[in-house]
């Protein structure tokens, strides 16, 4: 199976931005009406992505008009022309089937901030020597 | 007529600009030196006997060896004889993927999985009988294999469980998606027989 998928390589689209499920994008999708060609966008969040190679495909939900909608998309299809993150979205699912059963404040999903990797360590740095101190001697007195 | 022997790698989806998704099977076609070539007059029937797939001499025995050594072709896996008409050919020429050029239509030979002893709804497609309705045992009986005191046997040929698959089955009319001569390789539209890794043989169509 390697080799199909250095042979799908050769059709994979790399035009594509990275996005991730719980991210809000907006898809570019080309329609036909008869013989004239136009696009329509589509916006909402990501709530799946499944398939790999050229197979892949996402799900992009979206409320309009308080009426939910779905659509699947196939990454690689020319039919969808352009894809732009919008936000990036902090969710610890890959799969965000629960939204379904939601409405309102709760079908919210919480952005998620990216810092730089630079920012990312000082935090770190600032962040383990207290943890440390405080919690060894707990350790040990429930030991004893 | 074309043909050409090549190794079935395995199945993807590709994509047409007009965002029609294709189903296709992969196969690293040729290349096919000529090893040998039969004639009307020396054997009765026109053909080439060709190679495909590399193979150590060492594994070869030595009848073989000889017929590798007077052609002067490289020791390969199989050989099998093919029917090419589109153009003479010696011995020592090679064919390549880029005899089938995109839009064509081909037909695929192959020896299809084999299932071992199957039963009639998957071997025939029966349809079984009902889950329900007080049934037991029923569901995926064969039911009657006749009738009774006349004619008091079994038919010829009667459809029964038995052995399936690992038989030559040939796909008609495929449609060749892509060739990239490169790597060897040639997409067609659809499924073709046998397990991924299978021998199978490549040939133009004769249906419209």
């Amino acid at each position: 199976m390697k080799r199909i998928a250095q042979i799908e390589k050769k059709y994979i689209r790399d035009d594509h931005p990275e996005f991730r499920t719980g991210d809000t994008i907006r898809v570019h999708v080309k329609i036909k009406e008869g013989d004239k060609e136009r696009v329509q966008v589509f916006q909402g969040d990501v709530i799946s992505r499944r398939g790999g190679g050229t197979a892949e495909t996402f799900t992009v939900r979206k409320v309009s008009a308080g009426i939910a909608v779905e659509r699947v998309f196939p990454l690689q299809s020319p039919n969808v022309a352009r894809i732009e993150r919008i936000r990036a979205g902090q969710v610890r699912r890959k799969k965000l089937y629960y939204l379904r059963g939601l409405t309102g404040k709760s079908a919210r999903i919480k952005e998620q901030i990216i810092e730089s990797s630079k920012a990312k360590k000082a935090k770190a740095k600032a962040a383990k020597p207290p943890e440390v101190t405080p919690e060894s001697p707990a350790e040990n007195a429930s030991a004893e | 007529m074309k043909e050409i022997l090549g190794k079935k790698l395995g199945m993807t989806r590709i994509f047409k600009e007009t965002g029609e998704a294709v189903p296709v099977t992969v196969i690293e076609a040729g290349p096919c030196p000529i090893v040998a070539r039969k004639t009307v007059d020396k054997h009765g029937y026109d053909a080439y006997q060709v190679g495909f797939g590399a193979r150590r001499k060492s594994r070869l025995t030595k009848p073989l060896v000889g017929q590798f050594v007077t052609s002067g072709v490289e020791p390969t896996q199989y050989l099998r004889e093919v029917r090419y008409t589109d153009s003479e050919l010696e011995v020592g020429a090679v064919l390549k993927v880029d005899v089938f050029k995109v839009g064509e239509r081909v037909d695929v030979t192959g020896v299809s999985r084999g299932l071992g002893f199957a039963g009639t709804i998957k071997r025939h497609h029966f349809s079984g009988g009902n889950k329900t309705h007080g049934q037991s045992d029923r569901l995926r009986a064969p039911g009657s294999i006749g009738q009774s005191s006349y004619p008091s046997r079994v038919f010829k040929g009667m459809k029964m469980s038995g052995r399936m698959g690992n038989e030559k089955v040939t796909t008609l009319n495929l449609e060749v998606v892509d060739v990239i001569e490169k790597e060897n390789l040639i997409l067609l539209k659809g499924p073709v027989p046998g397990f991924r890794g299978g021998l199978v043989k490549i040939r133009s169509t004769n249906r419209g």
